[in-house]
């Protein structure tokens, strides 16, 4: 605590002191111009800065404020404030174009030889380049449009490498058109051309006008075919909309719009108790369901008549239909 | 009459402002130091979390958060003489406060001890109405008091209720609800110098504060410093201060009588600097150092120097014996105690069914006052401190601080005084607007 004594005793004389002998003694107190109180205004001004709000604006707003006003002016000017952008957009690029994050190299899996030049040819990414400047997205759907891929997955991996992960589409079926022949997946969609039947004659035939867009439902009767299998050339999708097996000799088996499985394994079961297919058959007819309809070839028809007591039918007029 | 409504209406307002707001300042201006508390209301949270510390006398709903003394400049007697000097000095102390508190305050509660105190007991008498006692009977006894002429520049400072009567029942605290047929009152009314409390005004004023009520020092100090059942019993309470020294009598909790002696520890300083010819500083810090009221054989051999800076070899080099300072202090003190003596005769303190005496202020610090006082004042006497209050300063708990604290309780709790109540319309002037007004309220 301060001494309540509002004196300080304080050297009388200054300047020289004698030679020898004692010192001058301090002999005078001086009354020292000592006032404790504030003033006037330094009380007020006190009182001032300790209002609430003008010490949160002091403490909060002016510092903001104070912020706000620099930056504001700094970027008033047009050129300032390209230059400062110019700074960002440089430290970016050299950030970005650092050697962890270039790519040179591209890997491609899961893919044959000729497929894995085509995806190359398609990416079409000029090497080396940063990977923040990859649109992987972008890449991706450009593979995923060759019909031999199904899906790609790429991704940068260490070492500069961009992997890519093809799968491919694998062929179940070969649509014939007039134009050529087609593979086709298990959801019809194309997977490459063919130039001979005999190329992959482990493949079933399919043609007909969107005999590929129905291909999932032929792939369903070719699996319910069972004991006819060997014999099948092919199925023709007949107007877009039903399927006819045609079998060798020139059979054919017209199947119904609705579950033509079904009305396929009635007609085997009808095969295998009556062994109706190896019979001189020209068609069966199941668009009925309750009334399959047999159409024999003209010698069978005529050997019937002829054993039921009958003329022989005449030769069929070709006509104009 | 209606004036002092006003101006003390105005304070209680003001005083009611500043607790809403929270903080309110306390100001005691002395003769040797001026305190400002500064308190913070927080309703009664944070109770019992002091040891000691108990919610009976209001003291509990706030928190003291900025102390600081000064010592006070252009006070004499209890009342301010230099009005710049004391306007600094209150600055100061103020300043301070707030600085620990870190808080503006603008509402301060200030007592002061001089200024010529003087008590009245007065007494009214009305007849009930409707035989029930009613806020409005209330009122109207309290304006059937008429006042004493209190003379020439004075002021009513405390006008406090202090017993009802309801017929031949006397004693009663708070008669509202009871049924009688006349209703009597006693009032205690306490005048003191218009002028001190126009230059207390004033300086407050020019510190940029508002006055939100004042109190005579005496009566604060006591309500401190007396404890429950003794303001209940009745006791009297003798604040030594510096300049002054109050005397206040409580009985049934309210204080029916006060008044002060012109006269303190500065005189007993003053007669130290006086008869060892020592500047007044020194002789302050002897009288605190080393004061004493009864001499012993040891005392002759405690010798104290007197020390000096006047270049005079055997004036600096004096020494004296403590026996011969006590020598000087306690005719002095014997004095300020026989005049509250006879402040207290004059009050008619001997008739009072309990004798009980209680020292408090900073001049009761003096070692051995309470036997003498045991000798001048009766024996029940005792030294009292201040109540104990939320987040005082350890420095501040003294019996010096009696009357701050006491204003802090004032604060907090006051007592219901004349101008809290209502005034009757028959006190209005006869063609006031506010009478009409007035008619409607009470008779719709």
């Amino acid at each position: 605590m301060r001494s309540l004594i509002p004196f300080r005793i304080r050297p009388a004389r200054h300047g020289k002191q004698p030679e020898f002998g004692r010192a001058e003694p301090p002999v005078t107190r001086a009354r020292v111009a000592h006032d404790p109180a504030p003033s006037l205004w330094a009380y007020r001004m006190q009182r001032v800065m300790l209002t609430p709000y003008l010490r949160r604006f002091l403490r909060v707003g002016l510092p903001v404020l104070a912020v706000a006003a620099v930056t504001g002016l700094y970027m008033a000017s047009e050129e300032r404030r390209n230059g400062v952008i110019q700074v960002f957009t440089d430290l970016r690029e050299k950030f970005q174009s650092r050697p962890e994050f270039m790519v040179t190299l591209v890997s491609i899996e899961g893919a044959s030889v000729e497929l894995a030049d085509a995806v190359r040819s398609r990416l079409d990414l000029n090497l080396p380049k940063s990977s923040f400047d990859l649109d992987l997205e972008a890449a991706r759907a450009r593979i995923e449009e060759l019909d031999a891929v199904r899906g790609a997955e790429l991704r940068v991996r260490s070492g500069g490498v961009l992997s890519v992960l093809i799968t491919e589409r694998q062929p179940v079926l070969v649509w014939r058109q007039a134009t050529g022949l087609t593979l086709v997946d298990e959801t019809g969609h194309r997977v490459a051309g063919l130039f001979e039947r005999a190329d992959r004659d482990d493949l079933a035939l399919i043609a007909g006008e969107g005999a590929d867009k129905a291909a999932p439902e032929a792939l369903d009767i070719l699996a319910a075919a069972g004991p006819i299998a060997p014999r099948i050339r092919g199925l023709v999708r007949m107007g877009d909309r039903r399927w006819d097996i045609v079998l060798d000799r020139n059979q054919r088996i017209l199947l119904p719009e609705d579950n033509p499985v079904r009305a396929l394994e009635r007609l085997l079961a009808l095969d295998q108790a009556q062994d109706m297919l190896a019979r001189d058959l020209a068609s069966v007819d199941l668009r009925l369901p309750n009334r399959p309809t047999l159409r024999l070839t003209p010698y069978a028809m005529n050997e019937l008549r002829r054993a039921n007591g009958l003329e022989p039918l005449p030769e069929p007029v070709e006509t104009e239909l | 009459m209606t004036d002092l409504y006003q101006t003390q209406r105005a304070m209680r307002n003001m005083r009611r402002a500043a607790m809403q707001r929270g903080v309110i300042a306390i100001l005691d201006v002395g003769t040797s130091k001026i305190a400002c508390l500064i308190l913070r209301f927080d309703g009664e949270a944070r109770l019992r979390e002091v040891e000691g510390v108990g919610p009976m006398a209001g003291q509990s709903k706030f928190r003291i958060i900025g102390a600081a003394t000064t010592r006070s400049r252009g006070v004499r007697f209890g009342e301010i003489s230099v009005m710049n000097e004391t306007e600094r000095a209150i600055r100061t102390a103020v300043q301070a406060a707030q600085k620990m508190a870190n808080v503006r305050v603008d509402h301060v509660i200030a007592c002061f001890s001089g200024a010529e105190p003087r008590s009245y007991g007065l007494g009214g008498e009305v007849d009930l109405e409707d035989g029930v006692v009613t806020e409005h009977d209330i009122a109207r006894v309290l304006a059937s008091c008429d006042v004493p002429d209190i003379g020439q520049g004075r002021e009513v400072l405390h006008a406090q209720p202090v017993n009802f009567a309801l017929d031949h029942r006397s004693g009663l605290a708070d008669p509202r609800g009871q049924i009688g047929n006349r209703l009597a009152c006693d009032m205690h009314l306490l005048s003191v110098e218009d002028s001190a409390i126009q230059n207390l005004l004033y300086c407050i004023q020019r510190c940029d504060l508002e006055l939100a009520g004042i109190a005579s020092s005496a009566y604060v100090s006591a309500i401190s410093s007396l404890v429950e059942d003794e303001q209940e019993l009745g006791a009297a309470c003798i604040d030594l201060g510096g300049g002054a020294t109050g005397v206040s009598i409580f009985m049934k909790k309210h204080m029916i009588y006060a008044d002060s002696v012109r006269m303190g520890g500065d005189h007993v300083t003053a007669d130290i600097s006086k008869g060892l010819y020592i500047p007044a500083a020194d002789a302050e810090k002897i009288k605190t150092r080393h004061g004493g009221l009864f001499a012993t054989g040891m005392d002759d051999r405690e010798m104290i120097e007197l020390g000096g800076e006047s270049g005079d070899w055997e004036k600096d080099r004096r020494r004296i014996s403590r026996t011969e300072l006590i020598g000087i202090m306690r005719p002095r003190v014997e004095e300020i105690l026989e005049e509250a003596r006879s402040v207290l005769d004059a009050a008619g303190f001997d008739h009072l069914p309990s004798q009980q005496i209680v020292l408090t202020g900073g001049g009761s610090q003096i070692p051995g006052l309470d036997m003498l006082a045991n000798r001048i004042l009766g024996q029940r006497v005792r030294l009292g401190r201040p109540l104990r209050v939320q987040g005082l300063p350890q420095a501040a708990t003294g019996p010096a601080f009696a009357s701050a604290v006491g204003l802090c309780l004032f604060a907090a709790h006051p007592q219901d005084e004349w101008w809290d109540f209502e005034v009757p319309a028959e006190r209005y002037p006869a063609r006031s607007l506010r009478r009409a007004f007035r008619w409607f309220k009470d008779n719709w």
